[in-house]
C-alpha cells in the first residue's frame, strides 16, 4: 500500500474524461504500434510498421486483426477476454480476428497513464474500466467508418458496418478495418461525451458465453509464465527470509556454499533475508538449504496462536471498539428479550497459496532497470522498481507476465521487487531470475487477517429479532499496509460487508436495534487482501449467527433472513433467485441437508444455497452449491460461471486449513500440512444471474463470501451443532 | 553425462545425479511447460508420463532415470495440441491461470490411456493434482468429454448451459 501512495503521487494524474481526449490526440499522431522490448514479442510489434495505432486500446493490421490492447492483469480471471469483448463490441469487429496485446507501466506513464488504472485488485477489473473501454472501441469504428467516407467522399452516416466490413449501399462498395485504419489513424478522434454506447440488450460479442481467448497456450505447455523466462546470461536466485517474522539473519556461513556446483555468490538481501545465486535454479536451492544461517529470532519468537487467540479474546469485550452502525439501543433490547443468545466464533489466518510461487527477473543496467513479473499492480511494481533500483522512474520498466495465481498476493505489497533488485544490483546487466521455494511461498505470505466476532441477539415471543449486536476483534489490513486509510482511528476497512452505506459491501438486513463494532488487535503477521478480503470472515460471522438466531426463533432460515431484508431488494433478489432454483423446502435425499447464505460484496450480490451430508464419522461431504449472483451486467456469463466455481475450490480449502503459527513462525510450510482441497471433494455447482442491469459489480470475489456461511449452516442443519470456530480440521470434521 | 528420451528425442545433460527430474527438464534440456510447484510429490504440477506412467517429476531424481526410460512432457503429449484432453480442455475452457494445466492434463491423459472411460470415482483417486482457480468442476467434466462420455454442447458438457441468466 505504500507503494501504491507512492504511484499515486509520482505519476501524473488524469482524469478519466481527459485521458481519452488527450491520448486519441496523441494516438492520431502516432499511426503505428509502438514495438515492445518484450522478450516475447506481442501481436502489433510483430507485425511492424503497418500496424495502425487507431487509438491507444485498438491496432489494426492491414490483414484486418484487430489488436486490442489490455491495461489490466490477466490472473485466470478471464478479465483480459472480457476487456476484449467489450472493445470489440464496440468497434464491430469480427471477434475470430481479434488478438490481445498487454501494456507495459512505462508505456503507461510515458503516455501520461492513458490506459487509466492498471491495478487489478477488488473486482474492478471490467467494472470500473468498462465505460472507457468501450467508448475506446466506439471512437475507432467512428474513426474508421469515417476514413471509409472520407475515401469515397460519401456521408459517415451512408455506411454501415459488421464484422469489420464497411459497406457502402448506394454503391455496393466495400472495405476492411485493414484498408482504412492507416488513414484512421490520422483523423482527429471524436469527443468521447458524445459518443453513444450500445445498449447492452443489442450485444452481439459483449454478453455472450464466448472461448477465452488466452487458452491454447495453457494447453500445450507453450505459454511462459514469469518462472518460465529464459535469457542470455540468466542467473537463477532463490531466497531465506527469518522464518520468525520481526526477526533477523544474525550470520550466515557462505564458505560452506560457495564451491559447489554452480553457486555464483550469497547475497545479504535485507535485514533478515539472504539469496544464493547460481547458474540454476536448482542448484541455487540446494546451496540455500546446505547455507548455514543464523536467525536473531526476535521478540516474536514465542508467539503462538494460543496466545493470539488470547490477544484476539480480549477485544471482544475490550473498552476500546468503535460502532459502526449504531441504530436504537441492540445491548439494552437484547437484554429485555424475551429469547436470547450469544456466540462467539472465529476464523484463523490463512494463505493465498498461488500455484506459481513468487518469482521475478530484474536486470539492472546504467541507464535502465527492468522487471519481468507476475504482478496485479504493474504501476507499484514500477514504483518499487524505482525505488529500490534508485533509477528515475522514466528509466525503468515493467514487463507484466500473465500470473500463476494472484489471489491480492500480488498486488500491494511489491517485496519480490525490493528482494529481486537487491539480487540483481551484484550482476550488473546480467538478468538475475529469483524464485521462491514452497515453503517460502507459504512462510512469508501477506496471510487473510484473523478475527473473532461476539455476537449476541434476541428474539420476542413472536419470533421476531428484538436486536443484534455484533463485536469483530482481530487484526487489521490497513494498520499493517495503509494507516493513512484509517481514519480517526476508525477501521471501517474491517467490517466490510457489513457497512451501512449502499453499493460497494452493504449490510442486508435493517433493524431498529442493531449494532456493530470493531476492535484492533493486531499480530506480528503481515496481513494482506486476500480473495474476498474481510467480506470472508464477517459473511461467516453475520450469516452462521442468523441462522442460530433463525432456530431461537423457531423460524425457517430463509424466511427469518426474509423479514429483515425489505430495505435490501437486491440483496434479498439473489437470496430468492438462490433458494429457488436450489430448492428451498423441497425433500432431499436421507442426511442430506441444506444451507443458506446471502452477504454483498465488490459491488456485487450474492447468496448461496449448499447442500451437503456429514457422517458419524465427521467426513462432510459437500453435494451441491447453488450460487445467485447479481452484478448488475455480465461480459462472459461462462467466464462468471467458472468465477463462482473457483470461489467454492478457494472457500473450501478455507474452511479446512488454516495458518497457524508456533514459535513465532508459520507452521503449514507445503502442501502436506496445509490441505488444499481436491477434486473429490468438490461439489456440483450451479449459477443463476440475477442481474437488475442498472449498475456493475465485481465477479471474482462477491461469491466466496456466501460459500463458507452456506456449508457451515448445512452442517449445522445436519448435526444441530453449530461450527463456531475453523478450520473444520480442528473440530473433529473433514471434507470428503 | 546421462541420456534421457524425453518426448522422442534424445538429450545429453551433465548434471548432478541428485537433481530432480522437473529441474533437468526445465533448466538443462529448456522445457518449461512442466510446472514447479511444492517440490514434495504434492501438487502434481509438474507430472509427466514416464514410461506411459504418471509421475510427478519434482520427487525423482535423474539418477533413477534409466537409460532407455521414455519420458513425455506437456510439449510431446501430442504435435498439435490435437490428444482428445487437450481438445476438451479447449472446448470447455478449463484453464484459468492455467499454472497446473500441464500436469492436470498429463494427469487426465494417463488416466484416459489406463481406463478410457472412467467413472466420477476414478476421476477422484486418479485426478490428485492441485488447482487453486478452482477449474475442478470443469476438469471432471473434460475428463468425461475427452473419454466420450459426453459430447461437445451438452448439458453435462458445457458449463455455461448450467447458468441461468
Amino acid at each position: 500500500m505504500d507503494m501504491n501512495n507512492k504511484i499515486l503521487s509520482e505519476l501524473p494524474k488524469i482524469s478519466r474524461r481527459k485521458f481519452l481526449v488527450g491520448t486519441a490526440a496523441a494516438g492520431g499522431g502516432l499511426a503505428l504500434g509502438f514495438s515492445l522490448p518484450f522478450g516475447i514479442a506481442p501481436a502489433a510489434a510483430q507485425s511492424g510498421a503497418a500496424a495502425a495505432e487507431v487509438n491507444i486500446w485498438v491496432v489494426v493490421q492491414p490483414d484486418d486483426t484487430c489488436v486490442i490492447r489490455i491495461a489490466r492483469a490477466e490472473m485466470g480471471q478471464g478479465t483480459l477476454t472480457g476487456l476484449a469483448q467489450l472493445v470489440a463490441e464496440e468497434l464491430e469487429c469480427d471477434w475470430k480476428k481479434v488478438k490481445t496485446e498487454q501494456i507495459t507501466a512505462g508505456q503507461n506513464l510515458a503516455r501520461k497513464r492513458a490506459w487509466g488504472d492498471m491495478s487489478t485488485a477488488g473486482s474492478r477489473g471490467i467494472r470500473t474500466s468498462q465505460d472507457y473501454v468501450r467508448r475506446g472501441g466506439a471512437a475507432a469504428r467512428m474513426m474508421l467508418m469515417q476514413a471509409a467516407a472520407n475515401e469515397w467522399n460519401v456521408p459517415v452516416g451512408d455506411l454501415t458496418v459488421a464484422n469489420g466490413m464497411i459497406n457502402h449501399a448506394g454503391s455496393g462498395r466495400k472495405t476492411s478495418y485493414g484498408k482504412v485504419a492507416a488513414a484512421a489513424a490520422k483523423l482527429t478522434p471524436p469527443d468521447p461525451k458524445a459518443i453513444k454506447l450500445k445498449d447492452a440488450k443489442d450485444w452481439k460479442i459483449a454478453g455472450k458465453p464466448l472461448r477465452r481467448l488466452d487458452t491454447a497456450d495453457k494447453l500445450n505447455g507453450q505459454k511462459i509464465y514469469g518462472i518460465d523466462l529464459k535469457m542470455p546470461d540468466m542467473l537463477h536466485a532463490t531466497v531465506k527470509a527469518c522464518p520468525v517474522f520481526g526477526g533477523k539473519l544474525a550470520s550466515y556461513d557462505e564458505s560452506k556454499v560457495l564451491g559447489m556446483p554452480g553457486v555464483k555468490r550469497v547475497i545479504k538481501v535485507n535485514d533478515s533475508t539472504v539469496a544464493v545465486v547460481a547458474d540454476t535454479w536448482w542448484r541455487a536451492k540446494k546451496a540455500i538449504d546446505a547455507l548455514p544461517i543464523v536467525w536473531d529470532e526476535g521478540p516474536n519468537a514465542k508467539v503462538n496462536s494460543a496466545s493470539i487467540a488470547e490477544h484476539l479474546k480480549s477485544g471482544l469485550t475490550g473498552s476500546d471498539a468503535f460502532a459502526d452502525i449504531d441504530t436504537g439501543d441492540a445491548p439494552k433490547a437484547i437484554a429485555a428479550a424475551a429469547k436470547k443468545i450469544e456466540a462467539v466464533y472465529s476464523v484463523p489466518f490463512t494463505s493465498h497459496t498461488t500455484m506459481e510461487p513468487m518469482n521475478c527477473t530484474v536486470k539492472l543496467s546504467p541507464d535502465k532497470s527492468e522487471i519481468w513479473i507476475p504482478t496485479q499492480n504493474a504501476e507499484a511494481s514500477l514504483a518499487a522498481l524505482s525505488s529500490a533500483s534508485g533509477q528515475p522512474l522514466d528509466k525503468c520498466e515493467v514487463y507484466k507476465m500473465d500470473l500463476g495465481g494472484g489471489f491480492g498476493r500480488r498486488i500491494g505489497n511489491q517485496d519480490v521487487v525490493r528482494q529481486g533488485v537487491a539480487i540483481a544490483k551484484a550482476f550488473p546487466g546480467q538478468p538475475v531470475k529469483m524464485v521462491w521455494s514452497r515453503e517460502e511461498d507459504q512462510a512469508h505470505d501477506f496471510y487473510r487477517p484473523i478475527a473473532q466476532c461476539r455476537l449476541s441477539a434476541g428474539v420476542d415471543e413472536n419470533g421476531n429479532l428484538a436486536g443484534l449486536h455484533l463485536r469483530v476483534s482481530g487484526q487489521s489490513i490497513n494498520a499493517f499496509a495503509n494507516p493513512a486509510a484509517i481514519k480517526d482511528g476508525k477501521d471501517r476497512r474491517q467490517l466490510q460487508g457489513l457497512w451501512p452505506q449502499p453499493n460497494d459491501a452493504q449490510i442486508g438486513y435493517t433493524h431498529a436495534n442493531l449494532r456493530t463494532e470493531y476492535a484492533m488487535r493486531n499480530t506480528h503477521l503481515p496481513v494482506g487482501p486476500w480473495r474476498g478480503v474481510n467480506t470472508n470472515q464477517n459473511g461467516i460471522f453475520l450469516e452462521c449467527f442468523m441462522d442460530e438466531v433463525a432456530r431461537l426463533a423457531n423460524k425457517d432460515p430463509l424466511e427469518f433472513r426474509r423479514t429483515l431484508m425489505s430495505e435490501r431488494p437486491k440483496h434479498l433478489g439473489v437470496l430468492n433467485a438462490a433458494a429457488e432454483k436450489a430448492g428451498w423446502g423441497k425433500p432431499l435425499p436421507k442426511g442430506v441437508h441444506r444451507g443458506i447464505a446471502q452477504f454483498m460484496g465488490y459491488g456485487s450480490y450474492s447468496a448461496a444455497v449448499a447442500e451437503v451430508s456429514v457422517s458419524p464419522k465427521g467426513e462432510v461431504k459437500v453435494h451441491r452449491c447453488v450460487f445467485a449472483l447479481d452484478c448488475g451486467n455480465v461480459v462472459n456469463p461462462d467466464q462468471v460461471a467458472a468465477q463462482i466455481e473457483g470461489s467454492v475450490a478457494y472457500g473450501m480449502t478455507a474452511l479446512h486449513s488454516e495458518i497457524s503459527v508456533d514459535n513465532g513462525r508459520v507452521v503449514e510450510t507445503n502442501f502436506h500440512n496445509f490441505r488444499v482441497m481436491k477434486i473429490a471433494e468438490m461439489p456440483k455447482v450451479e449459477v443463476v444471474l440475477a442481474l437488475t442491469h442498472d449498475f456493475w459489480g465485481g465477479v471474482g470475489e462477491p461469491t466466496i463470501c456466501v460459500v463458507v456461511p452456506a456449508i457451515l449452516n448445512a452442517i449445522h442443519a445436519a448435526t444441530g451443532k453449530p461450527v463456531r470456530s475453523l478450520p473444520l480440521s480442528k473440530q473433529g470434521l473433514t471434507l470428503v | 553425462m546421462a541420456q534421457l528420451n524425453i518426448n522422442g528425442r534424445t538429450h545429453n545433460v551433465d548434471v548432478e545425479p541428485d537433481t530432480p527430474l522437473l529441474w533437468v527438464i526445465r533448466e538443462h534440456v529448456g522445457l518449461t511447460g512442466t510446472k514447479f510447484g511444492c517440490g514434495v510429490a504434492q501438487c502434481g504440477a509438474c507430472s509427466v508420463h514416464l514410461n506411459g506412467e504418471v509421475v510427478r517429476s519434482c520427487s525423482i531424481p535423474l539418477s533413477a532415470v534409466k537409460a532407455g526410460d521414455k519420458i513425455t512432457t506437456i510439449e510431446g503429449l501430442s504435435r498439435d495440441s490435437s490428444h482428445p484432453v487437450q481438445k476438451a480442455w479447449a472446448a470447455i475452457d478449463v484453464p484459468q491461470c492455467g499454472y497446473c494445466q500441464s500436469g492436470q492434463i498429463m494427469a487426465a491423459a494417463a488416466l484416459l490411456a489406463k481406463k478410457p472411460k472412467p467413472t466420477d470415482k476414478d476421476i477422484d483417486e486418479a485426478m490428485t493434482n492441485i488447482c487453486r482457480c478452482g477449474t475442478y468442476h470443469r476438469i471432471r467434466a473434460a475428463v468425461h468429454m475427452a473419454a466420450g462420455n459426453t459430447k461437445v454442447g451438452s448439458a453435462d458438457a458445457t458449463l455455461s448451459d448450467k447458468t441461468t441468466v
